[in-house]
């Protein structure tokens, strides 16, 4: 089981979370800009990246806050996490 | 509700692994901005939590972390005339969002010197004295029922759990309790 370092709570197991996928992915500005590749970017292309990873998780059966996690997805390891809107 | 399922769990066995079904408690579930409130909810004698998973208790009166911006008020010995006032004038002005949950869970009190080996039947967290100090307090899970748990002393613990998984949880106890008690 990953142990998850939550920014408010601690180290906790990873039964707690529920993961949150790829962080910092960027809302376009507003809709009075209807950008199609924008929006298209937004809701669907992701990453799919081989090694660091930035990604969103949730500590639902805790203290129920979004945070960021740095993983590496070829050995799982969490490397640190942060709260959302720091980097 | 909370009586009637108590009255259906078997009762704990004689030995180390004491737990029961606690009375009903008057709660509340509170959501408001920590600084805003610390404030006059410790001067009305009803403080907060200001530490991160840790509780803080006045009497009969305790207030668990949960989260940043969210705590669970325990008014012990269902004491709601006493606090819902006190509760209501500490909070005014204040944006803040209180519900009474007392009705939604229920508490089962688990003490005795393998209190820790019980619970981690089904309690992932580490809960040696050196990971999980007297006094902390945390949503988490019991096998697969979300609990709120509670360390009040060394060997004595409250888990908080919602009525509906209240058989589940109190199932596992008990044969958690049998598996655990010294072979005759």
């Amino acid at each position: 089981m990953l142990v998850i370092p939550c920014p408010y709570c601690g180290p906790r197991p990873e039964l707690e979370f529920s993961y949150g996928g790829q962080a910092h992915v960027l809302r376009p500005a507003a809709a009075t800009n209807p950008d199609p590749a924008g929006w298209n970017a937004f809701q669907y292309e992701r990453a799919n990246t081989r090694g660091l990873h930035a990604e969103r998780w949730r500590h639902v059966h805790g203290c129920a806050r979004f945070f960021n996690v740095i993983r590496d997805t070829t050995t799982d390891e969490v490397l640190r996490s942060y709260r959302s809107g720091e980097k | 509700m909370p009586e009637a399922i108590a009255t259906r769990i078997p009762p704990p066995r004689a030995s180390g692994l004491g737990w029961r079904t606690l009375d009903p408690q008057s709660c509340w579930s509170l959501r408001v901005e920590l600084a805003a409130a610390a404030g006059p909810m410790a001067t009305a004698g009803l403080p907060l939590a200001l530490a991160a998973c840790r509780a803080a208790t006045r009497g009969e009166w305790a207030a668990l972390w949960l989260g940043p911006d969210e705590q669970l008020l325990v008014g012990m010995n269902s004491s709601h005339a006493q606090f819902e006032p006190r509760l209501a004038g500490a909070l005014a002005g204040i944006a803040h969002a209180l519900v009474d949950v007392s009705h939604r869970q229920a508490a089962i009190e688990i003490a005795g010197p393998d209190a820790t080996r019980l619970l981690a039947l089904g309690c992932p967290l580490d809960l040696h004295l050196s990971q999980a100090p007297v006094g902390l307090c945390t949503r988490t899970v019991f096998a697969k029922a979300e609990v709120v748990l509670w360390r009040q002393e060394a060997d004595r613990f409250q888990l908080q759990a919602w009525r509906s998984f209240l058989p589940y949880v109190t199932g596992l106890l008990a044969l958690g309790s049998q598996e655990l008690a010294p072979q005759a």
